[in-house]
């Protein structure tokens, strides 16, 4: 009597236990993700900057630099992280193609305020890279979670599934810096 | 990533309770013999007096004993952003960061929680370090930070060094005491006893309460985690190698009760002083092995 009692206390304990830890690990997830946002909106709001800078330079490159505005547009609309993913990625390797024009500009090459916009695309996409890492270091702890025994159960009953990771790596323009050798 | 908080907040509660009783306990001991009470109240205000300092107030005492300046994203850009990018790897806000005016390369971490969390790197660290170097130490830093070990850590260091200067305070008493008390020769006898008694059970726990602090477990921990940061050990090792290669001298403030805080021995690297019970740090080969393991 009093041992299966200990058994269903213990088990009752457990499932409590398992099942706070799939909300943490969730959590934790969507709040790395948030991180990425961050990242990622930083972009989106250099990236007219550098367009109305470029324009000033190199206008019969409109082609290259519409490219970067939809890309843009796109990847703002995106909202699984798969999806989000692809679309950085388009983003990334228009980027780079903007910053391979310039080297025909030497004027603009020469620009303060392009070489500043520069940097700032360089460092921020350093920083995408960390927050993704940082990312996908939780969703990989919360897939273990999510797909192992015998937690595999109390995840199909309360709904908890794997995420996607944020994977910019398929893709090797996405992984170099949008920097220019000169 | 989070799964040493635990147990460092319950290693925080047990020094500080610890601390507490032994102030008391010594408090007690004073008032008894002087029949006077309000010795142990002071002792008793005094000891919460150090705890509440220790927790809120330890890593601006420390940063300030070593002389610390604050580092702004305009006066280090490069050192700045690597820090930044690393935190927001390891999913931490960005640390307030400093540099020590020292020529010895070192760093250390310090703050309480991840919200008050500072880095501190030496200048002679930033002299000698490249840049895949530099963020091996940094984010073996930023995992200290992480684990929470630095609120342990920091806070040792406002509890020890208390102990250690009540101890010598004791000392100094005695002398005193011997020069001036002639005319109470009872009370001269009384505090032999009580120094005798402070000192035996003083000094094994000071070593207890460093010892407990500053398992060195840790560091080998923050080592594989802070690699686990930059994917790249070997930058962290080849940091750790020419640190005890350049760090022989002492740093100019090098002192037992913060020698555990730095990510080498601030004694130099080849004071045979610190061997044994005072050793914070495991042997640079060792960490340097294991991380070369790793990387391969």
């Amino acid at each position: 009597m009093y041992i299966l009692l200990i058994i269903i206390v213990a088990v009752v304990v457990w499932l409590v236990w398992a099942y706070n830890n799939f909300i943490r690990k969730v959590n934790r997830s969507k709040e790395a993700l948030a991180d990425i946002d961050v990242q990622l909106k930083r972009r989106y709001d250099l990236i007219p900057n550098l367009i109305n800078t470029v324009k000033g330079y190199a206008a019969h490159e409109s082609g290259t630099l519409e490219k970067v505005v939809q890309a843009r547009a796109s990847a703002m609309q995106a909202t699984a992280p798969a999806e989000k993913a692809e679309a950085e990625k388009t983003l990334a390797s228009s980027l780079k193609s903007v910053f391979a024009i310039s080297e025909a500009y030497p004027d603009l090459k020469a620009n303060q305020n392009f070489l500043a916009l520069q940097a700032e695309l360089s460092d921020t996409e350093n920083k995408i890279q960390a927050a993704r890492r940082f990312y996908n270091a939780n969703v990989r702890d919360l897939n273990t979670a999510v797909g192992s025994f015998p937690g595999n159960f109390i995840a199909k009953q309360f709904k908890f599934t794997q995420m996607d990771l944020f994977d910019l790596e398929a893709n090797d323009v996405a992984r170099q810096n949008v920097e220019v050798k000169f | 990533m989070y799964a040493h908080h635990d147990s460092n907040i319950r290693k925080t509660w047990f020094l500080m309770a610890v601390f507490f009783v032994v102030v008391i306990a010594i408090g007690w001991g004073f008032s008894y013999f002087y029949a006077d009470p309000s010795i142990l109240y002071v002792f008793v205000a005094v000891s919460i007096f150090m705890n509440v300092l220790s927790y809120w107030q330890s890593d601006k005492i420390v940063l300030s004993m070593y002389k610390a300046q604050p580092v702004t994203h305009e006066s280090n850009p490069a050192l700045w952003n690597i820090v930044e990018n690393l935190a927001i790897t390891a999913g931490l806000p960005m640390p307030k960061l400093y540099i020590i005016p020292e020529s010895q390369p070192n760093a250390f971490a310090t703050g309480r929680n991840k919200d008050h969390a500072a880095v501190a790197v030496t200048q002679g660290l930033l002299g000698i370090l490249d840049k895949n170097e530099l963020e091996g130490v940094i984010a073996h830093e930023l995992s200290h930070i992480g684990n929470l070990d630095t609120l342990v850590s920091t806070v040792v260091v406002v509890l020890v060094g208390f102990v250690t200067l009540i101890s010598d305070f004791f000392l100094r008493s005695r002398g005193l005491g011997m020069r001036s008390n002639n005319d109470r020769g009872g009370n001269i006898q009384g505090i032999f006893f009580i120094v005798g008694i402070v000192l035996a059970i003083l000094s094994p726990i000071i070593a207890v309460l460093i010892q407990l602090a500053i398992s060195r477990k840790r560091e080998f921990l923050a080592d594989a985690s802070g690699a686990l940061l930059t994917r790249y050990p070997a930058g962290l090792a080849s940091a750790l190698e020419k640190i005890s290669q350049y760090g022989t001298m002492p740093m100019q403030r090098a002192s037992n009760a913060t020698a555990h805080l730095f990510i080498a021995n601030p004694f130099g690297s080849t004071s045979k002083k610190l061997k044994g019970l005072f050793m914070t740090h495991p042997p640079t080969e060792k960490r340097v092995a294991a991380l070369r393991e790793m990387g391969k």
